[in-house]
């Protein structure tokens, strides 16, 4: 992302965020409520056009060729994409259909074994708690098997045994050479993913460092100063 | 993967979810109910003003209940963000476009055969003569009506003041289809061949053509915003 501006009439929300995400990296976006990370996300995802500056999503500008954008791309935001009145399965299909890789009905049930949910499947969604939910939108991603994966607190709804499972799965999605960019707001869950962290703090990123080199802790306290202060 | 099959998969979304939800069939059909109470109320036992206006009242009660099917289109689609899924699909938007016409063409055909059915038992119309003759016009008044009816509901998904700017929109541009249709009809139902009425015919399908043509065009980008 270059230069990338977004403002919502007179509300400037994004002011020119520089940011890039390699293959096999994982980058966790920091922010105070209302800093701008869903819209950043969403803006990155092709789903609001910026003001103004430059996304590129797998070489493919996301502003020109939105459509060669989306094909490397894997969205998992607030809402899950979930039709309520179909089963875990058939939304499955429905959305491998529609995006144009339609999945075996044994490829369905792994994706839905892969989330623990092989059990459901055959239930019809408004049944799901919101956890459960959201395992669904997750399988939906792996049947989709994008090159870029932006989650929008991806960790928000999941028990512990399902937050291990999605933090072991963005490692291997990264070590096969996928990129993710995730919003979070919190320093434990997933966080262990990340190599670096941007903050987000008036329009900006204010800070953008390896996770190693400061530790969770020192991520911490960096984005305590950060946000206190701004940019 | 075909983009028939994208159409189709679209459909079947529309069509499962309605069949299990029922829930703009029961309403359609409660308004029916109501439209053809009130229809009754005021028409009475005068036979004579009844056969001139059955026409106009039949597709009075298809537009009005078509206008509360369409206008829910896509309300659907904003629960749980499914919209967003739509946009970020890779592919041609137009599938899901088509997919979701039929949807509405066929909800409200159901709809518009239980209407007829209890206008001839409300009014003790003898519609079984009509019958070929009304197979051929009422999908092809509803084909234009879903076309242009889906190409604004998505245009007016995300427009705070919808319900009334739905309707405004699209009753001046079925103009051309809600006439055609109900001369159409008033020949059917008088018995007269369809060949009498053959411009009408021909203005529908034309206007069927274009407005079809038309939100294949332009879907795509109604959908963007």
């Amino acid at each position: 992302m270059r230069g990338l501006r977004k403002a919502f009439g007179r509300h400037l929300v994004l002011d020119g965020v520089d940011l890039d995400v390699g293959h096999g990296e994982a980058v966790a976006l920091l922010g105070a409520n209302g800093a701008g990370k869903t819209t950043l996300l969403r803006v990155a995802a092709t789903l609001v056009r910026p003001t103004s500056g430059r996304v590129l999503v797998g070489g493919a500008d996301g502003g020109r060729d939105p459509e060669a954008a989306r094909r490397h791309l894997g969205f998992l935001g607030h809402g899950t994409w979930l039709y309520e009145d179909l089963t875990a399965y058939e939304n499955l299909r429905f959305w491998a259909t529609l995006g144009g890789r339609p999945a075996s009905a044994s490829a369905l049930r792994a994706a839905l074994a892969a989330v623990e949910l092989e059990r459901w499947g055959d239930e019809r969604v408004r049944q799901f708690s919101a956890g459960m939910k959201r395992r669904v939108s997750i399988a939906r991603l792996l049947i989709a098997q994008p090159r870029v994966l932006l989650l929008d607190e991806p960790f928000t709804g999941l028990d512990q045994r399902s937050a291990k499972w999605l933090e072991e799965h963005l490692q291997a999605f990264k070590s096969a050479g996928g990129a993710v960019l995730m919003s979070t707001h919190s320093f434990g869950r997933g966080f262990g993913v990340a190599d670096r962290a941007a903050i987000l703090a008036g329009g900006r990123i204010a800070a953008d460092v390896a996770v190693a080199s400061l530790g969770s802790e020192g991520v911490r306290r960096l984005y305590e100063v950060t946000v206190e202060d701004g940019p | 993967m075909t983009y028939a099959q994208r159409a189709f998969i679209v459909l079947w979304k529309d069509v499962v979810t309605e069949r299990r939800s029922k829930a703009t069939l029961n309403a359609l059909l409660f308004f029916s109910l109501m439209l053809l109470f009130l229809f009754q109320f005021t028409l009475g036992g005068d036979r004579e003003r009844l056969v001139s206006a059955l026409p106009g009242l039949l597709w009075l009660g298809f537009v009005l209940s078509g206008l509360v099917g369409l206008g829910r289109t896509f309300l659907l689609e904003r629960e749980n963000d499914c919209w967003d899924g739509l946009l970020l699909t890779p592919g041609d938007k137009s599938a899901i476009y088509l997919g979701k016409v039929a949807g509405n063409l066929l909800l409200m055909l159901v709809v518009e055969v239980i209407l007829l059915a209890l206008f001839a038992l409300f009014f003790n119309v003898d519609v079984a003569r009509a019958l070929p003759a009304l197979s051929l016009v009422l999908p092809l008044g509803t084909v234009g009506f879903a076309a242009v009816g889906t190409l604004f509901a998505v245009m007016t998904a995300h427009v705070r003041a919808r319900e009334v700017l739905f309707p405004v929109l699209l009753l001046p541009v079925e103009v051309p289809v809600l006439l055609a249709s109900v001369k159409a009809t008033e020949a059917a139902l008088a018995g007269e061949p369809l060949s009498a009425v053959a411009p009408w015919l021909q203005l529908l399908v034309a206007a069927d053509v274009v407005y079809l043509v038309a939100g294949v065009l332009t879907f795509d980008a109604l959908l963007e915003g």
